[in-house]
């Protein structure tokens, strides 16, 4: 799950991590508002769930109110990677004198929280990481032992000479472990952390992905879930515990398994389709979710087939046949529908399909062809 | 033969009296496979279909019956503890079938585990079948037949299409193993090769992978400077886009890293098989065998 800035920043604050004050905003009067309530020079940064802001026109300077409120307009009206910008967050500049990055990954190959760290920041990591490794220190972390002092000021001294950098720098490496354990993270950044003319080392920027596995016990994490910062498929696909991502094609696609779910998307493409969405119903097969799945993919304008594909081990197969049977009869079906299904009291699952009026085949190849040709507005084979 | 498991592996449930613990220990059983214990805290003087003895702890349920692999279903928050618990207890194999389990508990689980010398499965896996001998976890056994081809897998259904595919073609299995989609998990593609290449009774292998993280291209290495025996390797994933996670936890394209296109160079640098769909598995590895 991922979280917005001024939630991070929130996080962090707590943990006593310094981070100049800034408030949200919805409206532009209200950042209007907010700039004048802090004088001087704002930065506008909106609030949304896509990396490249700034890229995007997304971040701003402002050096009065009125201006606050003419570029908070433009950006409240920005879609970034196809999400709307709804906040803002306004907050002082800062006098910057140089700009490192500090990160902590949940690292696959090290099976360990990683921090990266490096004085080159402000910029994309991934390119820092690409084009100079050497200015990036990592440390892995066991988690068992948790972030020692010395591992602290070993972080500090690479991104600083002056010992009470070194020092106020370590203490936010233990604030950031601290926050990224106790919200569950997979990842939690601060780029870029500052120092500012007077020498104090401040986090202008912080981001933080939660690890979806954490929400159900941490109760106030899963709370900052902006459900209107996600697409409302995506949102509606998850309280019906459904896994779905939207695509552009027009193959709708409904399978059990993530692996298989996927590799239904590549056989689609590979017989020169293209896939309207990734939708798991997963293990248990509940009619309830072919009946939600259906609803959330029918209302794709863009999907002109539907495909079933499911193997079924501990999904039953004659539950996907009953929901799909419910489902069409209480929204009958504007595109045509290729099912696949074997496995599991497949013979019964057959039956009421066949009984409904509906064909099935149990070869995967065969279904995804057949799909993909009524797609283009072909005849079935 | 097999690798993991055989006929002589003898099994704990942890998590038995649960709706798919208990569901799953039914299958298990009638497969033929030796489930000496349950576990359930508090459930410790009761039987399993009068046929299997429940303890509190996996220590009373060791102590009792000698098992050396565990199977656990346990709900995702308190799969850490269980597969700790295994580990305390001395058992060999443990096998974690439970999805969502916090990455983060891995972080803890994972260094124990390898301290205390035991392998661990997952989790948020389908478990391994040896078949016709044993079977830990959740695949379905009917799909699978006695032979001489080892598979292993990140996925749960996908698996079961190749496996599915392969026995309709006559291409029977050593052992089935699905290691998880989890960005952490106990056994990776390379351990898994690493035995098959020593299994006298696999000939060829089935590596079924996905998008995201190192893993296939590691176990691509593998392939071409330790193995003799052929593989036929598969990525799902190829039309995900980038940054978002497809179901599995593991299954995300990092920036421009995990790629199927990368995994798939790799695959084809090492000299292996490169399956571009599902059924092409049956003549690639008909071919090398």
């Amino acid at each position: 799950m991922n979280i917005h800035e001024y939630q991070a920043k929130d996080i962090l604050r707590r943990e006593g991590v310094p981070i100049p004050p800034g408030e949200v905003a919805t409206t532009p009067d209200g950042a209007e508002a907010i700039a004048r309530q802090y004088g001087g020079t704002v930065v506008v940064k909106a609030q949304v769930h896509a990396g490249g802001r700034g890229k995007a026109g997304g971040v701003k300077l402002a050096k009065n109110p009125g201006e606050a409120k003419e570029l908070a307009s433009k950006i409240l009206a920005l879609h970034i990677k196809g999400l709307p910008v709804q906040k803002v967050l306004v907050t002082p500049a800062a006098d910057i004198a140089s700009e490192a990055y500090v990160g902590i990954i949940l690292d696959r190959a090290s099976k360990k929280p990683v921090f990266m760290v490096s004085p080159a920041g402000g910029i994309d990591i991934e390119e820092v990481a690409a084009k100079t490794p050497e200015k990036i220190l990592k440390l892995p972390i066991d988690t068992r032992y948790g972030l020692q002092p010395y591992q602290a000021s070993r972080l500090g001294f690479f991104l600083f000479d002056d010992v009470k950098k070194v020092r106020a720098a370590a203490k936010i490496m233990q604030q950031l472990y601290s926050a990224f354990m106790k919200s569950g993270c997979s990842l939690a950044e601060i780029n870029p952390l500052v120092t500012t003319a007077s020498g104090d080392v401040v986090a202008l920027d912080a981001k933080m992905v939660i690890d979806d596995n954490e929400l159900d016990r941490l109760p106030d994490i899963a709370a900052l879930r902006d459900e209107s910062a996600e697409a409302p498929s995506e949102v509606q696909a998850r309280n019906a515990n459904l896994t779905f991502i939207k695509l552009d094609g027009n193959v709708g696609c409904v399978v059990n398994g993530a692996g298989l779910a996927m590799a239904t998307m590549d056989l689609v493409k590979f017989y020169g389709g293209d896939p309207a969405n990734f939708l798991d119903i997963g293990g248990s097969s509940n009619p309830e979710k072919v009946v939600n799945a259906l609803k959330i993919i029918t209302e794709d304008p863009n999907v002109k087939a539907i495909l079933f594909n499911i193997f079924g081990g501990i999904t039953r197969t004659d539950d996907v046949a009953n929901g799909i049977v419910t489902a069409t009869k209480q929204n009958p079906l504007k595109v045509p529908i290729v099912i696949r299904l074997t496995g599991t009291n497949e013979e019964i699952a057959m039956k009421i399909l066949q009984e409904n009026g509906f064909s099935a085949s149990s070869d995967m190849d065969e279904a995804v062809k057949k799909a993909v040709e009524l797609a283009k507005g072909g005849k079935a084979a | 033969m097999s690798i993991f498991i055989d006929k002589s592996s003898t099994v704990i449930v942890q998590g038995i009296t649960g709706r798919d613990g208990s569901f799953h220990t039914k299958q298990m059983l009638e497969y033929g496979t030796r489930i000496v214990a349950g576990v359930t805290p508090g459930k410790g003087t009761l039987t399993f279909e009068n046929a299997v003895p429940i303890f509190n702890t996996v220590a009373d349920a060791v102590a009792a019956t000698g098992a050396n692999t565990s199977v656990i279903y346990v709900p995702p928050m308190f799969a850490a503890d269980a597969i700790l618990e295994a580990a305390d207890a001395g058992v060999k194999l443990i096998v974690a079938i439970t999805e969502g389990v916090p990455v983060l508990d891995m972080t803890r689980v994972y260094p124990f585990v390898k301290e205390k010398g035991a392998r661990l499965i997952g989790p948020n896996c389908p478990g391994l079948i040896s078949p016709g001998q044993s079977k830990v976890g959740i695949i379905p056994g009917r799909i699978c037949t006695p032979g001489s081809v080892g598979v292993v897998s990140r996925s749960g259904t996908l698996t079961y299409e190749v496996v599915y595919q392969l026995t309709r073609a006559g291409l029977g299995q050593s052992t089935c193993v699905g290691i998880g989609g989890d960005p952490i998990n106990g056994t990776n593609f390379i351990d898994c090769l690493a035995a098959f290449e020593a299994d006298p009774n696999t000939k060829a292998v089935a590596m079924m992978g996905e998008i995201g993280g190192t893993d296939e291209q590691d176990a691509a290495d593998f392939v071409k400077t330790k193995m003799k025996k052929p593989v036929v390797g598969f990525i799902a994933g190829q039309t995900a886009p980038p940054g978002r996670r497809m179901g599995h936890a593991g299954a995300i394209i990092s920036g421009s890293a995990g790629t199927a296109a990368e995994k798939i160079a790799a695959f084809e640098a090492a000299g292996m098989g490169v399956a571009k769909r599902p059924i092409d598995f049956v003549e690639l590895i008909k071919a090398r065998m």
